[in-house]
């Protein structure tokens, strides 16, 4: 810091170089030379597409590439017929209702879990069951919607033994539309619940073990601690999860809705971005339309991340900026 | 301070051991013991339906043991050229898009955990931007078609992934506050540049995160089938988990072809056993690297979490 006070005391002759010199910018010159790598990676796979996003506003002509596109008469034409299309109030119902009911399911579930297990003292019992709910985690989309297909098979599932056996019909449940949903959501909590409540446990590790030492003193049971000192340290966290979940309430996964997908189910299955990958590089090639309804779903997104930011800001002064 | 402090508190929490308490443990220690088994035990099925004979699964009566021992099922996935090959192409991309991934990260993180860097903030909130805003999937599809030419690539599959900004934050964050400055500094007045700092103290000092971060690249990596679906045209280059979508959910009976096996019920049957197995392979590489960086991974979310 010393040599940094030195330059600030010489005479500001040196124009540039000055300037330079007194950011560091010349000491620290390799800095820049490492980030050259990872800037243009941004700007070619981060910031090229978002100028992208202009093609919503556009006629597409693959000849011409997007620049030189010509615009659409109306700008908003694409967002006008993705409006008055069949398509649009289904994916977005679907969207929201899965997104909504993953979020009611799997966010307070793993904040549980970390409270019961912040409770238990043998050692061994709790890392054993840690470790057993994180496994789910590394399986793939693939694997887990493919043993979903086999459990709940019509012909050789277990699912459907069990309950044949048990006096009922046996279906094939991946192709019954009122099961989606629930086994969306299910497997979903399923698989993530565990690896979710790592965040969790992370934060009750920090709680001030003074503070129960205090409660034991004027005489709390160990329940009325975890609801009165552990649930109230870990609230911060709990509530920036909860605004970073909420960037994503019209966003659903695109890997496991599609993998689930069949004709059957459609209406309760269809979601934004099964219908954008379908009307663009599955079948026909509409890609402003698709562009346009991408476009719409980032902004509902981002909007909902800075409501929800500004909610919370106002009622308990946690905030992601 | 608060880990001096622990012993004292479980000793005093002994003592003070109500019944209430004891009800209350026991509650929990139930719950979570059902908890952990609905979640082992569909695992534990697939592993004892992959090891036992198609008859005795499809009739019911694998439940808590497999029945008539057998291979056969993994012989015939190991028969099966497209999973074989899926296999490899997989390994490759995971071994290559973990290593420009974590070269990536760390060439973003290093400079940005620098507090004497100018500028360093306005790169922080180029880098976060896209966190909250994305092109969407055509324009990024055309910028890696058209503009790059990438067409049916694995630098398609792999460039795409890149920095994940949320891991290099994760990093960043474990440069700055486990690793004393004053090191840095020391090294530097030693005539140390950048670069070797980078690679003689920083790295050595960040095999923790450095091993997480790589773990979930590699279990993105891994798992993810959208890139590939989207770029790869060429079945040769097809990742694993394609194949597998073809086999498991799509219901390709190519996957089975065994001599012996001529009806369609049983052919039927068969391949759905076979399903099992090919469960059980297809996620073993990602449970084998687990425990080795098990112990790494609590520590790497609660740097991300916690500090950041």
């Amino acid at each position: 810091m010393s040599d940094h006070a030195q330059v600030i005391n010489r005479p500001r002759n040196k124009g540039f170089m000055h300037w330079i010199r007194q950011r560091r910018i010349n000491k620290n010159w390799q800095f820049y030379v490492m980030l050259i790598l990872p800037i243009v990676w941004y700007f070619i796979f981060c910031y090229m597409p978002m100028y992208g996003v202009i093609l919503a506003f556009k006629k597409y002509s693959a000849m011409k590439g997007i620049l030189r596109s010509p615009w659409v008469d109306p700008w908003y034409k694409w967002f006008q017929k993705y409006y008055e299309s069949p398509y649009f109030a289904r994916t977005i119902t679907n969207t929201f209702i899965l997104s909504f009911s993953s979020l009611l399911f799997g966010f307070p579930l793993p904040i549980l879990l970390a409270l019961l297990l912040n409770e238990v003292r043998n050692k061994f019992f709790q890392k054993f069951v840690q470790n057993v709910t994180y496994i789910p985690h590394f399986l793939s989309t693939v694997v887990l919607v493919g043993m979903l297909t086999c459990f709940t098979n019509r012909d050789f599932g277990i699912v459907n033994k069990l309950i044949v056996a048990l006096g009922g019909r046996s279906e094939n449940w991946m192709q019954v539309p009122s099961l989606f949903r629930g086994l969306y959501v299910g497997s979903g909590v399923w698989q993530n619940m565990g690896w979710d409540s790592i965040i969790y446990i992370a934060a009750l590790a920090g709680v001030d073990p003074q503070l129960h030492e205090s409660a034991y003193i004027d005489g709390a049971n160990r329940y009325q601690c975890m609801w009165h000192i552990n649930l109230p340290s870990i609230l911060p966290t709990v509530i920036i999860m909860l605004i970073l979940n909420s960037g994503h309430i019209l966003s659903v996964g695109f890997e496991k809705v599609y993998l689930m997908q069949n004709d059957l189910n459609m209406a309760v299955s269809d979601v934004i971005s099964t219908y954008v990958y379908r009307i663009s590089l599955l079948s026909s090639n509409q890609f402003e339309l698709s562009t346009a309804i991408g476009l719409f779903n980032s902004v509902v997104n981002c909007a909902m991340l800075v409501l929800v930011n500004q909610i919370s800001k106002k009622v308990s002064d946690v905030q992601l900026w | 301070m608060s880990q001096a402090a622990k012993p004292v508190v479980r000793h005093s929490r002994n003592s003070r051991q109500s019944r209430g308490d004891v009800i209350f443990e026991t509650i929990v220690i139930i719950l979570l013991a059902i908890l952990a088994l609905t979640i082992i035990y569909p695992l534990y099925f697939v592993v004892i339906a992959s090891f036992s004979e198609a008859k005795a699964v499809v009739g019911g009566e694998v439940i808590f043991f497999p029945r008539g021992i057998t291979l056969d099922n993994y012989r015939e996935c190991f028969k099966n050229g497209d999973l074989m090959l899926g296999y490899k192409n997989s390994f490759c991309l995971l071994l290559i898009g973990t290593a420009v991934y974590l070269f990536l990260t760390t060439l973003c993180a290093y400079p940005l955990s620098r507090r004497d860097l100018w500028g360093r903030n306005g790169i922080m909130i180029y880098c976060t931007i896209p966190m909250f805003f994305g092109g969407g999937l055509i324009p990024t599809y055309l910028t890696v078609t058209k503009t790059l030419g990438l067409r049916n690539s694995w630098w398609a599959v792999i460039l795409v992934g890149g920095i994940a900004t949320y891991n290099m934050i994760i990093m960043r964050t474990f440069f700055m506050s486990s690793i004393p400055f004053e090191l840095q500094e020391a090294a530097e007045i030693d005539g140390s540049t950048p670069f070797l700092t980078l690679i003689r103290i920083i790295l050595p000092l960040s095999i923790p995160v450095i091993c997480v971060i790589g773990l979930y690249y590699g279990v993105g990596i891994w798992n993810s089938y959208f890139s590939a679906l989207i770029y790869l045209s060429d079945k040769n280059k097809w990742p694993l988990q394609l194949f597998l979508r073809q086999i498991l959910i799509n219901a390709d009976l190519s996957a089975v072809d065994g001599g012996d096996v001529s009806d369609m019920a049983r052919r039927a049957m068969r391949a759905e056993i076979i399903k099992y197995a090919i469960c059980v392979l297809a996620s073993i590489p990602m449970l084998i690297i687990y425990p080795f960086i098990q112990r790494y991974f609590v520590k790497g979310v609660m740097i991300g979490s916690v500090k950041g």
